[in-house]
């Protein structure tokens, strides 16, 4: 059997702050599959946010292993977790993060920028995305021209355009109305039936019922792990 | 992330801030226009005072006798300190280099026509004059090396003397009275204007200096053949210091002066002028430059100040940048483009401006101007030196972000 995508053995992670230590991550160990869709649970200071980090590199443990894509992301110098991220890693934020006065295009097209891949292939790829996120008439746009279900979905485009295995995403919903959620989660989902492993922070309830795995955090330890 | 697509990033961040651009690209322009401005119109009159200097022959040598009330000088009986037609001929056949070389002995004259007078110069020369002092007859002839030889009875009249004297007639073959002689008008000189020290050079009349010394000056000179003041023409090319040095020389030992002692004449030359009139030019360069530094060094604090502002205001952006792939260096190197860009915008639009303003100046105030190629690659130069050297400091603070703290930013 193949090794899990994500591996973590006795992950932990503190900052120290103001003379304090604050265990943000507590001696976490879990693992992932490929192709599974997880939804990361608990209250704001649980630690989520601080796993998703280090699940996604931007972040290193303090203590412990961690194996993401058979990588071991704590023993690589920055550059290395730069072409980590550019090249296994999508991200999804909750203020959705594109650049004002972008087109669309520009924005999906943003991390192939960094992949070293000409101008004409950068077009047709981040156009691809957006076509398949449903925006394939909205290329030109610019944030301010589009709705808040539209610039996240502009967001997922730029997520998927490097093809990662790994789709990380931090509430995404947050900022969404209901009806909007419906259609970013749906869009997840065929993502994820499509064989991309999706995990997404959220203290939803409804929105964790999409994946078919829920980690409930609590103080930096995984309180509940139920599938 | 290559090259272009990082200018083409920074265009549209400047594009974004178009007034902020603008006025954050303010003092590299204006410090860049007043610079090129300043240069252009220095440089004019730099021109045109050279053009003025070649006018009246860089390549000329003056010699003079020194002055009898300094020197030390051994003044033996008999010996006069006047330089002498002999000097003159030694200097035509022992120094190399040396195109044309007279003697000149002159003194104030009244001249008489019918129903006119006017007291003027009457300058003895030898034929080789005019060579020298590049100034030739307008109509006419000039006398010949043979009536100064037989100290002919002929004059060349100046401009102003003509006009004095003949009014509208024509002096050409005319007898004008000069001190006592009379003397036959044989050309008129070409009008040369005012000399460098304010005196009409064209109130002037020009004879044989045999003819001056025998029949117009009297004096009792204790010497044969005396002559107030030799002008040498230098073959253009000549190394000038060289040809002072052998004339030196030469007049030191036809003059007897004893190793050690100093000359009782002098060789001066308006190379020396020239050179002095450099030495200023360098302060004044100097100054220039030191504006210049001054100028760019404050645009360079504004371009650091808009940098720093722009990092700031865009922390999310680098955040984003950072997670979704961009090195470090990418983004140290997509602010400093920026910084670049800005100042070099702002230099292009700086020397546009400048020698648009260096005409402007030359117009009003009727300089020339001379604008030279070079400085289009100085001014843009500067520019991408100031660029890189303030805008790393932003740019390297962008870079060190930390890309969690950065999306979070608010």
């Amino acid at each position: 059997m193949a090794p899990p995508l994500i591996e973590c053995r006795d992950l932990t992670r503190v900052y120290r702050m103001g003379g304090g230590e604050v265990r943000a991550l507590d001696g976490v160990s879990l693992s992932i599959e490929e192709g599974e869709y997880v939804a990361i649970m608990g209250a704001s200071g649980s630690g989520k946010s601080t796993f998703m980090n280090l699940l996604g590199a931007l972040d290193r443990p303090t203590s412990g292993s961690l194996r993401v894509a058979g990588a071991a992301t704590e023993s690589m110098g920055p550059d290395q977790l730069a072409a980590f991220r550019n090249r296994t890693i999508g991200f999804v934020f909750q203020q959705f993060n594109l650049l004002a006065r972008t087109s669309a295009e520009d924005n999906a097209a943003l991390p192939l920028l960094y992949s070293g891949l000409p101008s004409a292939e950068r077009k047709k790829r981040a156009r691809a995305r957006l076509t398949q996120v449903g925006l394939g008439d909205r290329m030109d746009h610019h944030p301010s021209q589009l709705s808040g279900g539209q610039q996240q979905r502009v967001a997922i485009a730029r997520a998927l355009v490097n093809d990662p295995r790994i789709l990380l995403a931090d509430e995404p919903t947050g900022a969404l109305d209901s009806q909007t959620t419906v259609e970013v989660l749906g869009i997840f989902d065929r993502l994820n039936a499509e064989g991309i492993t999706v995990i997404l922070v959220t203290h939803e309830q409804d929105v964790a019922d999409h994946a078919r795995r829920q980690i409930v955090f609590r103080d930096g330890r995984v309180l509940e792990d139920r599938r | 992330m290559n090259f272009m697509s990082a200018v083409s990033v920074a265009l549209l961040a400047l594009r974004v801030n178009l007034l902020r651009s603008v006025l954050a690209m303010l003092g590299i322009i204006i410090g860049v226009s007043a610079v090129i401005a300043m240069v252009s119109v220095t440089e004019g009159a730099k021109r045109a005072m050279e053009e003025r200097i070649a006018s009246f022959g860089a390549n000329l040598l003056v010699i003079r006798p020194g002055s009898s009330a300094f020197g030390g000088r051994r003044s033996g009986a008999g010996t006069a300190t006047f330089l002498t037609d002999a000097d003159v001929e030694a200097i035509r056949n022992e120094i190399p280099g040396i195109v044309a070389v007279a003697g000149e002995m002159s003194g104030s004259q009244p001249l008489v026509v019918a129903g006119e007078n006017w007291t003027t110069n009457v300058q003895g020369v030898h034929a080789d004059y005019f060579e020298a002092r590049d100034w030739f007859v307008e109509s006419g002839r000039a006398f010949t090396p043979a009536e100064v030889r037989s100290g002919a009875r002929v004059i060349m009249i100046g401009r102003t003397v003509a006009t004095e004297l003949f009014g509208a007639a024509d002096p050409l073959g005319q007898t004008v009275r000069v001190g006592t002689v009379q003397m036959e008008v044989i050309g008129i000189m070409a009008p040369k204007g005012q000399s460098s020290w304010g005196t009409d050079q064209d109130d002037t009349v020009f004879a044989p200096i045999t003819t001056t010394r025998s029949r117009l000056l009297g004096y009792q000179l204790g010497v044969r053949d005396p002559v107030f003041t030799i002008y040498a023409e230098v073959a253009p090319g000549t190394n000038i210091s060289h040809a002072v040095a052998d004339l030196e020389e030469l007049l030191r030992i036809r003059r007897n002066i004893q190793p050690g002692a100093e000359d009782d004449f002098s060789v001066n030359n308006l190379a020396e002028f020239i050179r002095a009139r450099n030495e200023t030019e360098t302060q004044l360069g100097v100054l220039l430059a030191a504006a210049a530094v001054i100028s760019l060094l404050v645009g360079g604090i504004g371009i650091m100040n808009i940098m720093l502002v722009s990092v700031t205001e865009r922390t999310r952006e680098i955040g984003l940048r950072l997670a979704v792939g961009a090195r470090r260096a990418d983004v140290r190197n997509q602010f400093l483009i920026e910084s670049v860009v800005l100042c070099v915008t702002g230099g292009i639009a700086g020397m546009a401006i400048g020698v648009a303003g260096a005409y402007g100046i030359g117009n009003l105030g009727g300089f020339p101007v001379s604008i030279h190629p070079a400085i289009a690659g100085i001014a843009i130069g500067a520019a991408v030196f100031v660029g890189l050297f303030f805008g790393f400091y932003p740019a390297h603070r962008a870079s060190r972000l930390d890309p969690i703290e950065a999306l979070r930013f608010e």
